[in-house]
């Protein structure tokens, strides 16, 4: 997000919050990240009306309705499409989509791809909850094998996505995970997120408390979190646990593993985070629960020409080298004149 | 009458007049036949003649050669009067191999000139199409002018000293046809030598290889007297005006250009490869210093997707597609409905279903465009009549959409497409007005409140401090927008959304009448087929017939004096390029026993067929009879 800070007032979380009730289901994790957005958006210095939040359809979707800037909600997995042509014509706006893992994975799998890949400078939110809870219980594209739901009562026969690998393959330039209830760390990773030029492609662990409750609680719980979350930071090595006595190496078949400190293991074994470096972000994406500490924080984070910027440079380039008025353009071509 | 005149070599030559000619140019499709037969066209059109074009192209971009699935053919219609199509029949054929004879003969009108590349008449080509016996030689021709010519031999000689490869050489062929032509027709030979001069400015060689094969085609039909007279068609008498020969993709894409620059707001397309509508898309892409933005999108939806948001920012958002396209887009095209945003879709229609025949012309996604969305989504449908209408239709749809706060669709076919006619170019000042307004007072802003006589609820772009709103879907309060499942609410939505686009109708020029004000029938037609419908009934309307002709621009909502017209004719008849479409919706809406003609050929009606057809409804016969 580059767009000119120029708000004169300062900014507070109720300026963000909108006179319409909120909808989602009483103990739903969509409270918490709209609570955490909404705590961010004034420290980005934008004025309001500045601000974009587009959705497609499902629960996340939703997100618009309840943030007091300009908001659309669309149809189903299209919201990249609408941003694009938005940002496209208004680079000056600072544009948010909230999706979720089957508005944006399943259904909206492509645009999602093609907006990542494009680099268009927009904040991509994928609630994930590895479930379909707008219509009631469905399996989702990042549901567990063998998952048992409402249509699939013998279990799911699908492998599930890996939404940051999709992220990573798509050649996005900014990917991080974040998780609903983790208040001390998601405004830190909006905050990157918006700050990031290009598209910056968020996946947040989010409960679905009706259909799906407890997916992320081997994650989440409170006791053993430390054990199962790796926090990245950049330039830092790979430690966790309680004690910050494991950390992630690389073995001698180049793969990623959990060392314990002990045996002369220190954190001087661990692999050392770096933001740029794509072959850690990969390797960070492959790594899951039970096995591996799941990664939490910012994966990856480059720099790249926007779409929009290559986009106004074309249009400015034109109009300095080949200007052109309406009347020059329709006269063009074998003109001739009948008297 | 018949004159003599002096040839360039000082050789007496019989030039006869003639008032219209129809010539077809057909080869493979990597002959350069489009290109010979738009070049012919710029000298008819410099020269003064009414013209009207039609490119028919393969599916395949490069079929197996010498197969009738490669043929592509180039048809021109030139004349000292005014002319509505690009001719039923050509009295001059230009066939470059077996494959294009094949295909073509038909055609030919009796007598017609038949010009032969007789190098490509080898025993393996007419065996590729199932010629027993070389018809040149068997006498199955007999019945026209044929003229048998070495091209590709005299095309190669006359460049063999120039270092070609024997491909390069070969590929001047089609220059050395339009040479041949251009004598025939007595062309000056400067107009395409300049043309060529620019066309290859950074190719010199290539300049040179296609002027000296355009002059030796041109002299070898002056020193040889091939043809034993020359014609010449005058220059017809054509409105004073500066004029340009333009298809209707590209006339479509200035429309579109000329009204973002009247509403001063940048022009934004989103949109997918498509034949036949991609030509919008490379034109509008050449733009950038007019603000136009041009985004090849991911697919159809995503086309229309970034159109949608693009308005929803303030700019003049469309898209562009055909048949198989606007199915895609119907989703998004009820949201934008549903969120009153100016829209323009413009489908250049193709014939289908599915996959269908991606290169020829249908007028079949009528009822798609007037109905093709889940729930009641009305929305306004403007058809182009010919190839320089595009512009002004492409003009009205964005000026409706920005008046009304709607998605208008706009529907051009394959045929006035890629076919060209002179355009008359309009002065932009005296276009008519189109203004934009956003909303900006946050005191009385609501986000669908209602101007009184258009209905359109107001613009408001993001950026404008305190107007602030949430756009969407579900179904909104009028007034304020905010999500309501109220039942009363929802009823007043379906109908307030109808009326809107009824009142587009107070925008809708009287309906005009060819011929008697009442009579015995009146041939009504919407789209592309204006041109073989006017030139049917006034045909007829010289034979004596009480026939009148009017055509439908504005087929969502119709003209509000339309009903009463239709009544004045004791029989209403409707030529449509698809099983009866407009028909349905004229039934529908006027209780009358209209009557149809209807064509599913992939090609445009012809003068004389719906002459024929026209009559025979008209005296009563059956129409199976007159087939």
């Amino acid at each position: 997000m580059t767009t000119e800070a120029t708000a004169a007032v300062k900014l507070t979380r109720k300026d963000f919050v909108t006179d319409q009730d909120v909808r989602w289901c009483p103990g739903c994790g969509d409270y918490a990240i709209l609570s955490q957005v909404q705590r961010v958006l004034p420290e980005l210095g934008v004025p309001r009306e500045k601000i974009v939040f587009i959705s497609g359809i499902g629960c996340s979707s939703r997100f618009p309705y309840y943030i007091n800037t300009y908001g659309f909600h669309t149809i189903h997995g299209r919201a990249p499409t609408l941003a694009s042509g938005l940002k496209i014509s208004r680079p000056d706006l600072c544009v948010w989509i909230a999706t979720g893992d089957g508005d944006g994975l399943s259904i909206g799998g492509n645009h999602l791809i093609h907006i990542l890949r494009r680099n268009l400078n927009v904040q991509i939110l994928l609630f994930n909850n590895r479930i379909y809870g707008l219509t009631k219980g469905q399996y989702s594209p990042t549901s567990e094998e063998g998952k048992i739901t409402k249509s699939t009562p013998y279990g799911s026969p699908d492998h599930p996505f890996n939404p940051i690998g999709i992220a990573l393959g798509a050649g996005a330039t900014f990917v991080a995970r974040s998780i609903d209830v983790e208040n001390q760390h998601m405004p830190g990773v909006l905050l990157r997120a918006a700050q990031h030029k290009g598209a910056s492609f968020v996946e947040v662990f989010q409960n679905c408390n009706i259909f799906n409750d407890g997916a992320f609680d081997y994650t989440t719980d409170k006791e053993n979190k430390l054990d199962r979350q790796l926090r990245l930071e950049n330039g830092k090595p790979m430690v966790f646990g309680k004690n910050n006595d494991k950390g992630i190496r690389m073995n001698s078949q180049m793969q990623a593993e959990v060392i314990e400190f002990k045996d002369g293991l220190s954190e001087k074994d661990c692999l050392i985070h770096d933001e740029t470096n794509p072959a850690i972000a990969y390797m960070l994406s492959q790594m899951v629960a039970p096995k591996f500490p799941t990664p939490m924080g910012v994966f990856f984070a480059i720099q790249k020409t926007t779409y929009e910027e290559v986009a106004t440079e074309q249009i400015n380039t034109a109009k300095k080298t080949r200007p052109l008025t309406i009347e020059q353009l329709l006269k063009s071509g074998d003109v001739w004149t009948v008297k | 009458m018949t004159t003599a005149g002096t040839s360039t070599s000082g050789r007496t030559r019989t030039v006869t007049p003639k008032h219209d000619v129809v010539i077809r140019f057909a080869g493979d499709s990597g002959d350069g036949m489009q290109l010979t037969g738009a070049q012919f066209t710029a000298e008819a059109a410099i020269a003064g003649n009414d013209i009207a074009t039609f490119p028919d192209y393969p599916a395949e971009i490069r079929a197996p050669a010498g197969t009738i699935h490669g043929v592509s053919g180039y048809q021109l219609n030139f004349s000292d009067h005014e002319v509505f199509t690009a001719g039923d029949e050509p009295s001059v054929l230009v066939v470059m191999n077996p494959a294009a004879l094949k295909a073509n003969i038909k055609d030919l009108a009796q007598n017609g000139i038949l010009i032969v590349d007789t190098d490509s008449f080898t025993e393996q080509n007419l065996k590729k199409v199932k010629y027993e016996a070389n018809p040149l030689e068997d006498g199955s021709l007999d019945k026209y002018q044929l003229f048998k010519i070495d091209i590709t031999k005299l095309t190669t000689a006359a460049l063999n000293d120039m270092g070609l490869s024997t491909k390069e050489a070969t590929r001047c062929k089609n220059f050395f046809c339009l040479g041949l032509v251009s004598w025939l027709f007595h062309r000056p030979t400067e107009i395409t030598i300049q043309h060529i001069e620019k066309k290859f400015k950074n190719k010199p060689g290539l300049a040179e290889a296609n002027r000296r094969a355009f002059m030796a085609g041109y002299n070898y039909a002056d020193t040889t007297e091939l043809f034993a007279e020359s014609y010449e068609v005058k220059s017809a008498p054509i409105t004073a005006g500066t004029y340009r020969n333009i298809t209707g993709n590209a006339a479509t894409a200035l429309g579109f250009v000329a009204a973002a620059q009247r509403a001063g707001r940048p022009l934004f397309l989103g949109s997918y490869p498509i034949t036949p509508a991609s030509d919008v898309l490379h034109e509008l892409s050449k733009y950038k210093a007019l603000d136009v933005v041009t985004y090849q999108a991911e697919d159809e939806i995503a086309g229309i997707g970034s159109a949608i948001g693009a308005a929803f920012g303030g700019a003049i958002g469309i898209t562009t597609t055909s048949g198989p396209g606007l199915d895609l887009k119907a989703e998004a095209l009820g949201l934008a409905a549903k969120v009153e945003l100016p829209l323009v879709v413009a489908d250049i229609q193709r014939a289908g279903p599915s996959t269908g025949l991606p290169t020829k012309t249908e007028q079949s996604d009528l009822l798609l465009a007037m109905f093709g969305r889940h729930g009641e989504s009305p929305l306004p449908v403007i058809a182009a009549a010919s190839p320089a209408d595009c512009f002004m239709c492409a003009y009205t749809a964005v000026r409706i959409a920005v008046k009304y706060m709607t998605p208008v669709i706009l529907l051009t076919d394959g045929y006035i497409a890629n076919g060209s006619e002179p355009w008359k170019l309009p002065e932009v000042d005296q276009l008519p007005d189109i203004t934009v307004k956003f909303a900006t007072d946050a005191a009385t802003y609501k986000p669908y409140s209602r101007d009184e006589k258009t209905l359109a609820r107001p613009w408001a772009i993001p950026g404008t401090p305190g107007l602030e709103h949430r756009l969407g879907g579900l179904e909104g309060q009028n007034g304020s927008g905010n999500i309501s499942s109220d039942p009363d609410n929802h009823e007043l939505m379906t109908k307030l959304r109808a009326e809107k686009v009824q009142r587009i109708a107070q925008e809708i020029p009287p309906m005009r009448v060819m011929g008697p004000k009442s009579g015995d029938a009146i041939v009504v037609g919407w789209g592309s087929t204006f041109g073989p419908i006017h030139a049917a009934v006034k045909q007829l309307q010289k034979e004596g017939r009480s026939v009148a002709h009017s055509h439908i621009s504005y087929i969502n909502p119709l003209p509000s004096d339309l009903g009463d017209l239709l009544k004045n004719y004791k029989k209403v008849i409707i030529p449509e390029m698809n099983m009866g479409q407009l028909r349905m919706l004229i039934r529908a809406n006027f209780l009358v026993d209209a009557i149809g003609i209807n064509k599913m050929k992939g090609k445009p009606f012809t003068i004389s067929e719906l002459v024929t057809k026209i009559s025979a409804i008209m005296d009563g016969r059956k129409l199976e009879a007159v087939q």
